[in-house]
């Protein structure tokens, strides 16, 4: 049954590529995109992925379509009739497309337990990470503890993104005078909003302590506090927005994060471990790996949550700058 | 075959139906209002049936108020959504069907 | 049948990849081929995840009476991978936004003539 679903949904998946190919209305292709996210994300599940599920859920369909129809808004939505010729382009795919097939047909047999990949580094994470670290989860044993510096990278590569947005863009503070700020007429959405941001930041909050036990972590609550303060800077307006968490701290956080997770291996150095070393942070080593990776989940939810909004700040302050002129 | 059971598979049955037929309808109806209408059949009460089909096979433990919480949560946000929509397009100018004159149709017909 | 039971997975990710791989080098607007870049990158995910799974296994959270668990590297490995892949995009669409102010379009073949203008 599970194979059926997954022939299905990716059939589905393959005709949604397709059709982004052909059209040439980019507000559509934007909007089949944020399908081709669900849809993938569906997929996830179905092969046992939840948390990149939820992941890909959250970020491909939610954040990235806002800021491709950020985008979109300033450059136009019609793509103009290309002049390229489309034989080569085409001949290039197939001949690639080809060989990778080719390529494919020397892969072991997909969902075999006896692979080469379930064979090495696996079983020792499936098997001692519950004894060593004593999480459930071992998505996020192996991500905050066996692999936390490669977490660490990946973490200050997004602090470095909204680095190069802001050298980019730069977040304008407009004048408040010269703004329709907002969806003003829509009452409904205010009123609707209003009830639903708390809750969305109180899942956020849920996401990012559990888990250790589910689904969930850093990476994902940080992304889901940032659509609850992005839908208010939708309904609201900019200005609002920025009244309530400001340009300028939202730097100050995306650091603090980092600066909070590097500091957890600077102390587990000082307490005489190695670097990001959590075994050495309380008495238990059990206590102490629990106490890490609490910990440096909250700055990778603190540095995701920060960059992430400060990237929409920067889009739509832009966007809201080409309306007037 | 337990009575909750029937119910449930009748529940979801059901759902299954409506949210088929808001998919044709999406595809099939004129447009722009009738659409929304018919997505918002699927978002309404195709989710509410098939949500409440599956709260019965739960054994009411902490899956059931997960569930129940989606539930509210789809209750409050698919139709502001869909009236959202509808009001902007309505914003935007676009007009119903028995708004536009005979002519329009005609154009558009050609 | 098992034949294609077997392979499938990687030849819609083979599929999806040359999708995206034509939208960047055949569209000529730059958002367009940001979407393409975005459809690869998804495939390669697919790709991992796919590598990932263990027939007959579950998600990789402990739960009592399961053996049979999927290989969590590779989620981890893409869990931070889309997080990075979310932040790159928003650099490359704020790279765009530059390009249409300088050039006044996003469209590849028009502003190539205009870099003697400026």
């Amino acid at each position: 049954m599970a194979e059926f679903i997954d022939l299905v949904l990716l059939a589905m998946l393959a005709l949604t590529a397709l059709r982004i190919i052909f059209l040439k209305d980019l507000f559509a292709v934007v909007m089949l995109f944020g399908i081709y996210s669900f849809l993938s994300a569906l997929i996830f599940v179905n092969l046992d992925a939840v948390d990149v599920a939820f992941t890909e859920a959250s970020v491909g369909a939610g954040i990235s379509t806002v800021l491709m129809l950020v985008t979109l808004a300033m450059t136009g939505r019609k793509e103009k009739q290309s002049t390229h010729s489309t034989i080569l382009p085409l001949f290039v795919v197939l001949v690639t497309g080809a060989a990778l097939i080719y390529g494919t047909l020397d892969m072991p047999p997909f969902g075999h337990p006896d692979n080469p990949v379930h064979q090495h580094v696996a079983p020792r994470y499936i098997e001692e990470s519950p004894k060593e670290v004593g999480l459930p989860n071992m998505v996020t044993s192996v991500l905050a503890s066996y692999r936390g510096f490669d977490t660490l990278g990946e973490t200050v590569v997004v602090f470095s993104a909204v680095i190069g947005v802001l050298s980019l863009l730069g977040v304008r503070r407009t004048k408040k005078k010269d703004l329709e700020s907002g969806l003003e007429t829509h009452k409904v959405l205010h009123v609707v909003s209003k009830i639903i941001i708390p809750l969305v930041i109180l899942f956020a909050l849920y996401v990012q302590f559990h888990g250790d036990f589910g689904p969930g972590g850093g990476f994902q609550a940080g992304v889901i506090a940032a659509a609850a303060f992005i839908l208010y800077a939708l309904v609201l307006g900019l200005p609002k927005a920025f009244a309530v968490v400001g340009p300028k701290f939202l730097q100050w956080m995306a650091a603090a994060g980092v600066l909070l997770y590097a500091s957890v291996g600077l102390y587990s150095m000082y307490k005489g471990g190695n670097f990001l070393d959590y075994n050495t942070l309380a008495a238990d080593p059990i206590a102490g790996q629990h106490y890490g990776i609490i910990i440096i989940e909250l700055g990778v939810g603190i540095t995701v949550f920060a960059v992430m909004l400060n990237i929409f700040y920067a889009f739509g302050s832009q966007a809201e700058r080409s309306n007037i002129q | 075959m337990d009575f909750l059971d029937i119910v449930s598979s009748i529940l979801l049955l059901a759902g299954v139906f409506f949210g088929f037929s808001g998919a044709v309808g999406l595809f099939r109806f004129p447009d722009f209002f009738t659409r929304v209408h018919a997505a918002s059949v699927t978002d309404s009460i195709a989710a509410i049936l098939i949500i409440g089909g599956l709260l019965l096979q739960t054994s009411f433990d902490l899956n059931t108020a997960k569930l129940v919480f989606i539930l509210l949560f789809l209750l409050v946000t698919s139709p502001t959504a869909s009236h959202a929509l509808a009001k902007s397009a309505r914003h935007g100018g676009l007009l119903t069907l028995a708004e536009t004159s005979p002519q329009d149709k005609q154009e558009s017909a050609k | 049948m098992s034949f294609i039971l077997d392979y499938y997975n990687y030849w819609v990710v083979v599929f999806l990849m040359m999708a995206g791989f034509y939208i960047v080098i055949s569209a000529n607007n730059l958002v367009k081929k940001i979407v393409g870049l975005n459809i690869f990158q998804t495939s390669v995910f697919m790709l991992y995840i796919s590598m990932g799974k263990v027939t007959g296994g579950t998600a990789p959270i402990v739960v009592e009476g399961v053996t049979q668990y999927s290989n969590p590297l590779p989620h981890v490995l893409i869990l931070t991978a889309i997080v990075v892949g979310v932040a790159t995009t928003a650099v490359g669409l704020s790279l765009i936004v530059r390009i249409k102010r300088a050039y006044g379009t996003v469209e590849e073949n028009e502003f190539e003539n205009k870099d003697d203008a400026i």
